[in-house]
């Protein structure tokens, strides 16, 4: 099966409802909100609302749609700590609109494609965000490898699960 | 021109939404840092559409298990049950030493005018919820404004604080955590009553800068609040020190193990009311060690009153005689004169028991009851016929053979030695 598109072929786009744009990004805020209560270690390595982003933007395939996605879900997530909002906003617009772009040149409806996009965009999530808080906001921000490829591959596991079952929700246009 | 703005279209919304948000991001830093206060409007959206959620959640969630465990799975209780009273026992009498340096402590303290600071309400809440990410330590609880909370007010369990109330909201609060690198809290090592500050880190370990690094601080040190801070009252358990190393500037870094469990909060309560006051000697000057032991050993009236062969003088000899030490406070004066305990031969008749503590436990005539009575938390069968016929009656007065050397203190109502703090309904004693 190609990976990559050619000039040819037609690259399939979906939408969503309404309920599911709005219900899908809260109910992950909720979830990565109530979860840590039980499991500590649930919020130091796993991005529900990162995965929402990449899957809406990769569904949707517009750069437009997938950044403004990115930027409300990361703004509002920012709205429930206490750093200054922008933060997560801005990883996620960047996160957003690149999974979107590149969603219009691979197929990615493929299982061992999504494990590898969303892999790479925790890391370019982790990135933004670092870079951002410490150059911006001049937060004290540790950098460790280790943990980020822990992290990318532990969302890269769950994305590749929670993407089929959100998948029931796409609606051809 | 148009061909390269609908060319470049994406890139340049791209640039344009990272551009507000970066222009948002600095208005905050400029306007105060990290201070969510500042983005107050912005925030209630996010927090009323998710607390809801996660408030009947928990609600649904407790429910459950409350029927579960009060109903069902009570297995052990019985065991647990026995051991609890068990360790109330040890506590009351640990008690009893406490209240006796406190009380001198307050006499010390009246001497230099010292103010003190008390806890005199606080409010009950339930962790709902967190921020979700491990760059933002803060969980929310539910209650807000509308149950008096306020911000910086500080938050703990009864093992040791949590942190402080960053915002509250009209129903729910969000909490910085100790452990959040922007969270400080003034802290003292209990024994070395070296002062430092308490900090979190940016993977979550909260740590103790700005002590020494020529100060010898042994791990497993005790870390209190110093009230530095303006928020947290002198003297609530924080941590224990689990690691000790040098750190920059001359400074030791010492790790610190939270006393309360910041990973599995789920019930908080909330200082409201802190007050200052001048510290005075007269408080608790009639209550001594042995009338709190009187009242709440439960030893005391389990002791047969027919064990002492004076039992037929006062009800008071009968229980005394089998326990001097602790189970004399029950002794009424008169009762102490006429029997061969310890109690009996001092010079003073009544008020001093030889061989106890240095704390000061003493005996002295059990309040609300006259000479010879049992005390308040007596059971029926202190009363018992042998002790009853010879208890004088209380109407009659003070006991004729009641020490000349030892006043009779004025009836009162025994109050513990916290007593000056509100009931524990809404308030929590320190």
């Amino acid at each position: 099966m190609p990976i990559t598109y050619t000039s040819g072929e037609q690259v399939e786009v979906y939408r969503f409802s309404i309920p599911v744009t709005i219900g899908v990004p809260l109910l992950a805020l909720f979830v990565q909100a109530f979860i840590p209560l039980r499991f500590p270690r649930f919020a130091v390595y796993f991005d529900l609302p990162l995965l929402v982003t990449i899957f809406f933007a990769m569904a949707r395939r517009n750069p437009i749609a997938g950044l403004f996605t990115g930027a409300a879900i990361g703004l509002a997530q920012d709205m429930l700590g206490h750093n200054p909002i922008g933060l997560y906003g801005i990883a996620k617009t960047v996160v957003g609109y690149g999974a979107s772009s590149l969603g219009v040149k691979l197929d990615v409806e493929n299982a061992g494609a999504r494990f590898l996009v969303t892999l790479g965009f925790y890391l370019i999530h982790s990135a933004v965000y670092f870079t951002v808080a410490r150059g911006l906001v001049n937060m004290t921000q540790n950098w460790s490898w280790l943990h980020g490829i822990l992290a990318g591959l532990a969302n890269a596991f769950l994305g590749v699960v929670m993407f089929f079952l959100l998948d029931k929700f796409k609606q051809r246009t | 021109m148009e061909s390269v703005l609908g060319r470049y279209r994406n890139l340049i919304i791209l640039v344009g939404v990272l551009f507000l948000q970066v222009l948002g991001l600095a208005t905050q830093v400029k306007r105060g840092g990290n201070d969510p206060e500042n983005t107050r409007l912005i925030r209630v959206w996010a927090v009323d559409a998710i607390t809801p959620f996660e408030r009947v959640l928990i609600w649904a969630q407790n429910g459950t298990g409350n029927i579960w465990h009060n109903y069902f799975y009570l297995r052990g209780v019985r065991a647990e049950n026995r051991q609890l009273k068990d360790q109330i026992e040890q506590m009351r009498l640990e008690q009893v030493r406490l209240s006796e340096d406190a009380a001198q402590a307050r006499r010390l303290q009246s001497l230099v005018a010292f103010k003190e600071q008390f806890i005199s309400r606080t409010v009950a809440a339930q962790v709902i919820g967190s921020s979700g990410s491990d760059l933002s330590r803060t969980i929310y609880i539910d209650k807000g404004e509308s149950a008096g909370i306020k911000r910086d007010m500080a938050v703990m369990t009864a093992d040791g604080i949590v942190g402080k109330v960053l915002v509250a909201y009209a129903s729910v609060s969000q909490v910085l955590l100790i452990s959040d690198q922007s969270s400080g809290v003034g802290a003292l090592l209990e024994k070395t009553r070296l002062q430092g500050v308490l900090r979190g880190t940016a993977n979550g370990e909260v740590v103790l800068e700005r002590v020494m690094s020529d100060e010898q601080v042994p791990v497993g040190e005790t870390v209190l609040t110093s009230g530095g801070d303006q928020i947290f009252p002198k003297g609530l358990p924080i941590g224990i020190v689990t690691k000790v190393g040098n750190g920059k500037d001359l400074f030791l870094n010492i790790k610190v193990k939270p006393a309360a469990d910041l990973s599995k909060l789920e019930e908080v309560l909330v200082l409201v009311e802190n007050k200052e006051r001048q510290a005075t000697a007269e408080e608790n000057v009639h209550i001594r060690a042995s009338d709190i032991l009187a009242q709440r050993l439960p030893s005391v009236p389990d002791k047969p009153a027919e064990a002492s062969p004076a039992a037929g003088t006062t009800s008071g000899t009968a229980e005394g005689s089998t326990k001097p030490a602790v189970a004399k406070p029950a002794i009424k004066p008169a009762g102490a004169a006429s029997t061969s305990t310890p109690a009996a031969k001092t010079p003073s008749g009544a008020n001093s028991v030889p061989g106890a503590p240095a704390s000061g436990i003493s005996v002295k005539p059990a309040e609300g009851t006259s000479a010879g009575t049992p005390t308040a938390t007596s059971s029926p069968k202190k009363s018992s016929p042998a002790a009853g016929p010879t208890a004088p009656d209380p109407k009659s007065g003070p006991s004729p053979i009641a020490p000349a050397s030892a006043p009779p203190k004025p009836a009162q109502p025994s109050t513990p030695p916290d007593s000056s703090q509100p009931p524990a309904g809404e308030s929590s004693p320190q």
